[in-house]
């Protein structure tokens, strides 16, 4: 996801590769006995990097587990440790902001899969001594959220205050939400979908051939080589953001207009701005993401599809839930489209479950969830509030 | 011409006398909740459980921001959603006239719910009734500013139109309620052939037979 639309000469292309880095903290579950995946493998023990912000009251009710999407990671507040730049959710989180951590217990994980600090294609196969590459299993979005759920009881929190997320994040809240529902007071999915669609899959499936064709990926043992597919990352990276961007978006940041030159160059520089965004996100990305974790997430989300784990009928994933619902969408968005909330509400509507859910007015596209939509941080602040004041959390 | 905007005061009339209806800790829908004022008065007054649907995404910001459950939706679509039974009461204030199937509608409303709320502004009102003979002209129930070729209100019906309905479909009429200008509502009885004339605004409160 974008952090923000910066001006492409901020280049940190230069900066060394990175895989790991030291996370703030980590723990280590499913260390008893293994976590039984999806995909009937086994996978254990996994240590799960995450971090927090503000205190967990004394009835532990104010924990509200902070689900970040694709590319994002526990490091909501900055400094990033590998971009030293701020973190993905700062307009979000914070003391007096919509996730105060003045009130508030905010927890964020690195999911499963991931490669900053939690076990992923990345970390060590104990078996072998190796980084797993693609031996490792493949994961699933219930996977993410099973082992978020063992943090969570290591961390002595039997009910969370609040799941929420955008994008990726927003389908592991609605995971949460179906397997969890004693245990998730409420439930914010943002930008989200219930299934990936054909048109999502189509796009990961691009990044992924752009991963795999890149002669460094090696079969998915880069790693062992000491390189990264850094080629085939960032086309994946770059073609991605277009779709977490809108037409409008980059035609009122871009338009037509040229990069450092004043006429066209007849070669294939990035002669247009929007080309020399692109790089630099594309650059920038391989510097603190693995070419694995790509490949592993972006299929969990594929295989995202929380009707069918319920015969197909998806308000029966809701039929037990007694949690607060507050969906969101924006106009814009082409990739999670209004019309995935909409068939979200309906089917919590269709299981009387207690939903919310808001259109915002915005033409900044899918990453509208991450960007300044005073809207947005409204219609949250109002929906956590009532909320709150349903589970008596005092307020700060 | 007497409109629906312009007297506060009935609006409120309408929403005291919604409160006074139901029942304390029942299941609420408010269909066309607008900012969320009555569910959230039910909600404190009779400790609802309370849900709306609202079609402008303003009235929605509006509701959810004072920690109501409101979806921006639209009553003409989205009613069929529901499971029957899913709530005791559910409120349609002053939006039947809006609706595209206003009798579909009416069976949806008694469907999802136990009890059904219907609040309709009076086109037999006499007001209107003599703005037509007068001035020859279709009065209309909403803003100044509003025409007969912009109003919503593309079904407008009397409460004898209502009621009529009501009887063709087997709805029980419990209570109604007309509300004159100034926000008073009177209980009539029958098929309140008065009210029809003098009731600016009526309330039903309705049930499956």
């Amino acid at each position: 996801m974008t952090q923000n639309l910066q001006p492409s000469s901020n280049d940190e292309s230069s900066e060394p590769i990175v895989v790991a880095s030291e996370p703030d903290k980590t723990i280590v579950v499913a260390d008893t006995e293994p976590l039984v995946l999806s995909s009937g493998q086994n996978l254990g023990p996994i240590t799960v990097a995450y971090r927090t912000w503000g205190k967990l009251n004394s009835n532990r009710s104010n924990a509200i587990l902070v689900c970040h999407a694709l590319t994002g990671d526990q490091h909501v507040l900055g400094p990033h440790p590998l971009t030293k730049r701020s973190g993905w959710w700062e307009l979000m989180v914070g003391p007096g902001k919509v996730l105060d951590t003045d009130r508030y217990f905010i927890i964020c994980s690195n999911v499963l899969g991931g490669c900053m600090g939690t076990t992923g294609p990345g970390s060590i196969n104990p078996v072998t001594k190796k980084p797993f590459g693609t031996e490792f299993p493949l994961i699933t979005i219930k996977d993410m959220v099973l082992t978020q759920a063992l943090l969570i009881e290591k961390l002595g929190i039997e009910e969370l205050f609040c799941v929420i997320g955008g994008s990726m994040g927003g389908m592991q809240a609605l995971q949460w939400a179906a397997d969890f529902p004693e245990k998730v007071f409420s439930v914010i999915p943002i930008a989200a979908a219930a299934r990936h669609s054909a048109q999502n899959i189509a796009f990961h499936e691009v990044g992924r051939q752009a991963i795999m064709a890149d002669p460094d990926w090696h079969g998915g043992e880069f790693l062992d080589k000491k390189v990264q597919p850094e080629r085939g990352l960032a086309v994946a990276r770059m073609a991605a953001h277009i779709t977490y961007l809108s037409e409008t978006a980059l035609h009122k940041k871009f338009g037509r207009d040229l990069q450092d030159r004043s006429d066209l160059s007849y070669a294939f520089d990035a002669d247009f701005q929007v080309e020399s965004y692109l790089r630099y996100q594309g650059e920038s990305f391989v510097n603190r993401f693995d070419a694995n974790s790509y490949l592993y997430i972006t299929r969990a989300m594929d295989y995202f599809d929380l009707a069918k784990e319920h015969g197909g009928v998806l308000s029966a994933a809701f039929q037990k839930s007694v949690s607060r619902f507050c969906l969101v969408s924006f106009t814009s968005d082409w990739l999670y489209p209004t019309a995935e909330s909409r068939e979200i509400v309906r089917a919590l509507n269709a299981a009387a479950a207690n939903v919310s859910f808001v259109e915002v007015d915005s033409d900044k596209g899918h990453d509208a969830f991450l960007l300044d939509e005073p809207d947005l941080f409204q219609i949250l602040s109002g929906f956590l509030n009532g909320a709150a004041r349903h589970q008596g959390i005092a307020a700060p | 011409m007497k409109t629906k905007t312009d007297s506060s005061s009935s609006i409120r009339g309408d929403f005291r006398l919604i409160a006074d209806i139901v029942q304390p800790g029942s299941r609420v829908l408010d269909i066309g909740c607008s900012d969320g004022t009555l569910l959230e008065l039910l909600e404190k007054e009779k400790n609802v459980d309370g849900k709306g649907i609202e079609i402008s995404p303003e009235g929605v910001n509006a509701s959810v921001r004072r920690g109501l459950s409101v979806i921006q939706g639209d009553a003409n679509t989205d009613l069929y959603d529901y499971p029957s039974d899913a709530f005791d009461y559910v409120i349609l204030g002053q939006t039947l006239p809006a609706i595209h199937h206003p009798r579909e509608i009416l069976l949806e409303l008694l469907r999802i719910g136990t009890h059904a709320i219907v609040s309709i502004p009076n086109a037999g009102y006499w007001r209107y009734r003599l703005h037509l003979l007068i001035q020859g002209r279709i009065p209309i129930q909403e803003s100044d500013d509003t025409t007969w070729w912009s109003t919503a209100n593309i079904h407008p019906c009397t409460i004898r139109d209502f009621v009529n309905l009501c009887k063709k479909d087997g709805h029980l009429i419990l209570s109604g309620f007309q509300i004159n200008s100034r926000g008073r509502a009177v209980k009539f009885l029958g098929t309140g052939s008065l009210a029809n004339l003098f009731g600016a605004q009526a309330i039903f409160l309705l049930s499956r037979k």
